[in-house]
């Protein structure tokens, strides 16, 4: 994603994805294998997403239970990353998930 | 991703991807009587219609062979009474399960029912953002109000909704109303389609056609409102052919992605299929699906880029629009297998502008209204 230069600091995808936060898709928004193609897919109304390995994986962390933060630490400790590298992918994806209107976030 | 082999990129097609959506055209009977239904202008009878057990057959069919999303449609879905058994059977094979509907024979009951049977997203048409407007083009007396009532009754379940908005020449100076009302009934999605002149939009095409204007101001409204209600509304937006320079990916591509089975079980890659006459089509009461699919000529004659005429075949578009809408073309050039008349470097584009125009500032016709 590319915009503004005020749009770069970390500011605006941190309020709107606060590591306190709690992901979860919305009703109507699934998450299944596909035997037929082999791949993890992201079902809504109208689209069919297809999940790379690493979306399925940071997918799979959303519960509804669980915060931002405690999804980017076990992440982190699970593939041994660095927690500020994976702390931004995990906000692009969700955040693009909130614009699609597949996710919400309860603060 | 894996780059195309040989075989793929000269558009020989060895092995048919599966198809990811199915169109399920329940029955033709509908109580609107929509000028521009796409629907055909002949339809199969109630006595014609396959049977609950037939429907549960393709259901099971679709979900084995890779379908992910079944969009029961119709006419109206909700005129048959096996609507809410049908569902379950979809959702048992494990399909993500879409109801395209007026609204009109639905009650809050059947709303209650079909959300807990699972039911994963609705899609309500609205014909105008008042009753007046409408129940006219929608030829339904009462129409819009209980669309309302229908709204109502989904948010209270939870249930997704997509307002599917028909544009044409009586709707178009409200786009914004009608965003607005999509906003109102707590849509999460909004389809703003221009009318694909196909069908019995064909027959109303003098009365529906719009102005080059209305169509470049509801685009600018379109562009204005997606920024603005980004993460409450998304908008998705189907441009009109007749003012356009390229063609759309008709059905992202004729037996790509998506398969029709009408009333009866006859199996169409577009719902408009029928009106290519040199085509003959399978039905599930004789041949599996995923034969059908794969392999029945009508699927293969126009999959992938073999079929193409020169000017396709050898355009940078080949494989974004896939040559187009094949009905378009047989409407206009005579032949489904010429370049789409909606692209720029068609023989035939400026033939199908310039009656567009000229309806366009015509004075409008009343409206052929729909019949079974």
């Amino acid at each position: 994603m590319s915009g503004e230069a005020a749009d770069d600091t970390a500011a605006a995808p941190a309020d709107r994805m606060p590591e306190g936060g709690v992901p979860r898709l919305l009703r109507g928004v699934r998450i299944r294998y596909d035997e037929a193609r082999e791949t993890h897919m992201l079902l809504a109304p109208e689209r069919a997403l297809r999940l790379d390995p690493v979306a399925a994986a940071v997918l799979a962390e959303v519960d509804g239970v669980r915060s931002v933060a405690q999804i980017v630490d076990h992440l982190a400790e699970t593939y041994a990353a660095p927690r500020d590298t994976i702390a931004t992918d995990v906000r692009k994806l969700l955040l693009d998930l909130v614009d699609k209107r597949m996710m919400e976030v309860t603060p | 991703m894996n780059a195309p082999t040989p075989a793929e990129k000269t558009g020989t097609v060895r092995r048919v991807p599966a198809p990811m959506a199915m169109l399920a055209e329940l029955t033709y009977r509908c109580p609107l009587k929509c000028p521009y239904c796409s629907n055909p202008l002949e339809m199969s009878k109630r006595s014609e219609e396959l049977s609950t057990e037939e429907w549960s057959e393709v259901l099971r069919q679709a979900a084995r062979m890779g379908v992910l999303h079944v969009h029961f449609s119709g006419g109206e879905p909700a005129a048959r009474r096996d609507l809410e058994q049908l569902l379950s059977v979809a959702v048992e094979a494990g399909l993500y399960t879409n109801l395209i509907t007026s609204g009109v024979g639905l009650t809050e009951a059947r709303m209650k029912d079909l959300s807990a049977r699972g039911l994963d997203h609705i899609q309500l048409s609205v014909q105008g953002t008042d009753s007046q407007t409408a129940d006219l083009i929608g030829g339904y007396r009462g129409g819009f109000d209980h669309k309302m009532k229908v709204a109502g009754w989904i948010a209270a379940e939870g249930i997704p909704l997509t307002v599917n908005a028909v544009m044409h020449r009586r709707n178009l100076d409200r786009t914004a109303e009608t965003i607005d009302l999509a906003v109102k009934l707590g849509a999460r999605r909004i389809e703003v389609a221009h009318t694909q002149i196909h069908g019995w939009a064909y027959v109303n095409r003098a009365a529906l056609m719009p102005t080059r204007e209305q169509v470049d101001r509801c685009s600018e409204i379109v562009e204005e409102a997606r920024e603005r209600l980004k993460g409450t509304l998304v908008i998705d937006y189907v441009p009109p052919d007749h003012h356009a320079k390229y063609p759309k990916a008709c059905m992202g591509g004729w037996g790509r992605v998506g398969l029709n089975v009408t009333p009866s079980g006859k199996v169409l890659p577009c719902h408009a299929a029928e009106s290519i006459p040199h085509l003959e089509f399978e039905n599930v009461k004789d041949k599996p699906l995923a034969w059908i699919w794969a392999d029945s000529s009508a699927f293969n004659a126009y999959r992938g880029t073999d079929w193409m005429p020169e000017l396709c075949r050898s355009c940078d578009r080949r494989e974004v629009d896939w040559g187009g809408c094949r009905c378009q073309a047989m409407a206009y050039a005579g032949d489904a297998a010429a370049t789409d008349p909606a692209c720029i470097k068609s023989p035939f584009h400026a033939k199908m502008q310039d009656m567009a125009l000229a309806e366009a500032a015509d004075i409008s016709p009343a409206y052929v209204y729909r019949t079974l």
